[in-house]
C-alpha cells in the first residue's frame, strides 16, 4: 500500500500549484497539512486522476497511471473537500450507486460496509435522504461510501472542515483507527493543526512542494521545536493555521 | 455483458430515473410544452398552414398531424438538453467527480449517461403520444413499435450534443445561452412546424439551413417511423451526426492538463 511521487508539477495558467512533488507514503495514518492555496486539493485531483500532470509520475499500489489507471481507481478511495453526495437520493441510494459505479451489487456493497455502517452509526438513517442529515452525518456518509470497494488507500481531503468538535473526533479517531485495523494507507490533507498527534507520519506542503516528511513528533526534535505549529512556522512563509 | 458492467450501466440508469421521478415538475413540464403546441397553437395556425399530401402520409393530414412528430423530437431535444443542465450541475456540485472515479472506461460511464437520458426521452414520448391521441393524432398501433428505435437514436444523439454542450459550458447560469442559441434554432429552423417546401417559397437560405439542420432529420426519421416507414436519408444522417456528437463528448471529457 503507497503512494509515491515523482517531480509532479501542475500549472493553473503560468503559476505553479504544484511544483515538483516527490511524495513517498506507505501503509498507516498519513497527514498532510499546508495552509490555503499550498497545493493539497490540485494533488488530490492528480492522484484521483481527475487532473493531468504536466509533468512528473505517480504510482499508487506499484500501478503507474499511465497503463494501470482501473487498477488504481479499484483500490483506492476519496473524500473530497466538498460534499460529492446527491442530496436528493437516500444514504442508501447514494451507497449502492457508487459500488454500481464500481461495478458492485447493491447487496455485496451494503454487506461489505455493515459493521461500518453500525460504527458511523448509519444504519439508522439508510432510507433517510441526504438533504435531511447535518453536516457530520453526511460526512460519515461520505467515509462510508469511500470504503464501499476495500479501498487499499483512503484519500481524505480536509473531511472535517466545517464540523463541530465532537464530528471532527468522531471521524479522525475512527479513520486513524481504519488505518491500523485494515492496514491501508490513508493520506488525510488538512490545514487544522490539532488533528494531528506525535506519532502520526507528517507532509508539511507549501507552494507546490513538500518542505518536511517524517513522524511528527521525531520532526519536531529534528527542527527543536515544541510542537507542530512551531514546526509549521519555521517550514513555510505565510501559514494559515487554526 | 461482464457482471461490472451491467452492475454499472444499472446503477447510472436506476440514479437518472430515480432523479427524473423526484423532479415531478420536470416531468409535467416535458409534457405540457408539447401539448400547449398540439392543443393550442395548431388549433390557432391550422387554417393558415395547410399541409398538402405528402410522404409519409397517404392522404392530406390535419396541422396536429403534421407536427406530433416535431413535437416528439422537442420533447427529446429538451430532455437531451435537461441531461446536460444536471452534468453541469453535477460538476458544480461536485457529483461528476465520482463518476469520473469509476475504474470502468470513460467512454462506458458515459454511453450509459446518454442511454439513461435516452430511455426517459421514450418515456416522455410515449406519454404525449398517447395524450396526443385525444386530439385526434392518428398513430397506427405498428407506429409505436417501429418508432422506439428512432427515438432511442435520436434522443441519444441530442443527448451526446448536450453532452458535448456541457462540457463547453462552464457555469450554471450560461445555461440561458443553450436555449436561445442551440434549442430555438434548432427546433424552428427544421420541418417540425411546417414543412420545408414551404419554407423554400419563404426564403431559399433559410431553407438551405433548414435542410442542413441535422433535427431536421431526426424529425423526418421519426415521421416515417410513426407510419412504419424508413427514410433512409434521414436515418444516414442521424447516424453521421450521432457519432460525430458522440465523438466530441467523450473526447471533451479527458482530464484537465495542467500545462503552463
Amino acid at each position: 500500500m503507497s503512494i509515491v511521487t515523482n517531480g509532479l508539477t501542475f500549472y493553473y495558467g503560468k503559476k505553479a500549484a504544484v511544483n515538483g512533488l516527490d511524495l513517498n507514503i506507505t501503509s498507516g495514518f498519513n497527514v498532510l497539512l499546508g495552509p490555503n492555496g499550498a497545493g493539497k486539493s490540485t494533488l488530490f485531483s492528480m492522484l484521483t486522476g481527475l487532473y493531468q500532470a504536466a509533468s512528473g509520475h505517480i504510482k499508487i499500489n506499484g500501478y503507474d497511471y499511465k497503463h494501470d489507471k482501473s487498477n488504481i481507481m479499484q483500490s483506492m478511495g476519496v473524500v473530497f473537500q466538498q460534499s460529492t453526495l446527491d442530496l436528493d437520493l437516500s444514504v442508501k441510494q447514494n451507497l449502492t450507486y457508487y459500488a454500481a459505479l464500481h461495478g458492485i451489487s447493491s447487496s455485496q456493497a451494503l454487506d461489505n460496509i455493515s459493521d461500518i455502517l453500525a460504527q458511523l452509526q448509519l444504519t439508522q438513517r439508510l432510507d433517510d435522504k441526504v438533504r435531511s442529515l447535518n453536516g457530520g452525518h453526511r460526512r460519515r456518509v461520505e467515509i462510508a461510501r469511500a470504503l464501499i470497494h476495500q479501498p487499499k488507500v483512503l484519500l481524505l481531503d480536509e473531511a472535517t472542515v466545517g464540523l463541530d468538535i465532537d464530528s471532527r473526533k468522531m471521524i479522525t479517531e475512527y479513520v486513524g483507527s481504519l488505518s491500523q485495523k485494515l492496514g491501508i494507507c490513508v493520506l488525510w490533507a488538512t490545514h487544522l493543526i490539532d488533528e494531528i498527534s506525535a506519532d502520526d507520519q507528517l507532509i508539511i506542503i507549501d507552494e507546490g512542494k513538500i518542505q518536511a516528511q517524517g513522524i511528527s513528533g521525531e520532526l519536531c526534535n529534528k527542527h527543536n521545536v515544541a510542537d507542530v505549529y512551531q514546526l509549521y512556522r519555521s517550514l513555510t512563509a505565510n501559514a494559515e493555521l487554526t | 455483458m461482464n457482471n461490472r458492467y451491467l452492475y454499472c450501466f444499472n446503477g447510472i440508469v436506476k440514479r437518472e430515473v430515480l432523479r427524473f421521478f423526484q423532479q415531478r415538475s420536470r416531468l409535467l413540464s416535458a409534457l405540457v410544452r408539447p401539448l400547449l403546441w398540439l392543443v393550442v397553437f395548431a388549433a390557432g395556425f391550422r387554417a393558415a398552414l395547410g399541409v398538402s399530401i405528402m410522404e409519409p402520409y397517404g392522404t392530406y393530414i390535419t396541422y396536429q398531424q403534421y407536427i406530433t412528430p416535431g413535437l416528439c423530437c422537442m420533447i427529446i431535444l429538451f430532455n437531451g438538453m435537461q441531461s446536460s443542465l444536471s452534468m453541469v450541475y453535477d460538476r458544480e456540485m461536485g457529483s461528476m467527480k465520482v463518476l469520473l472515479m469509476s475504474p470502468l472506461p470513460r467512454p462506458f460511464l458515459l454511453c450509459c449517461k446518454l442511454i439513461a437520458s435516452a430511455l426517459l426521452s421514450l418515456l416522455q414520448v410515449v406519454i404525449f403520444l398517447l395524450f396526443a391521441q385525444l386530439v385526434d393524432v392518428d398513430i397506427p398501433l405498428m407506429g409505436y413499435a417501429s418508432s422506439i428505435p428512432a427515438i432511442f437514436l435520436i434522443a441519444f444523439f441530442l443527448g451526446a450534443l448536450g453532452l458535448m454542450l456541457s462540457n463547453l459550458i462552464k457555469q450554471l447560469e450560461n445555461f440561458a445561452g443553450v436555449m436561445n442559441f442551440v434549442i430555438f434554432p434548432m427546433f424552428f429552423l427544421s420541418s417540425a412546424l411546417y414543412p420545408l417546401w414551404k419554407m423554400q417559397e419563404a426564403s431559399l437560405w433559410l431553407y438551405w439551413l433548414c435542410q442542413y439542420n441535422p433535427f431536421t432529420s431526426c424529425v423526418e426519421l421519426l415521421r416515417f417511423a410513426l407510419y412504419g416507414q424508413m427514410n433512409l436519408a434521414a436515418l444516414t444522417t442521424v447516424i453521421v451526426a450521432t457519432s460525430i456528437a458522440s465523438f466530441f463528448a467523450l473526447m471533451s471529457f479527458k482530464p484537465l492538463h495542467g500545462r503552463k
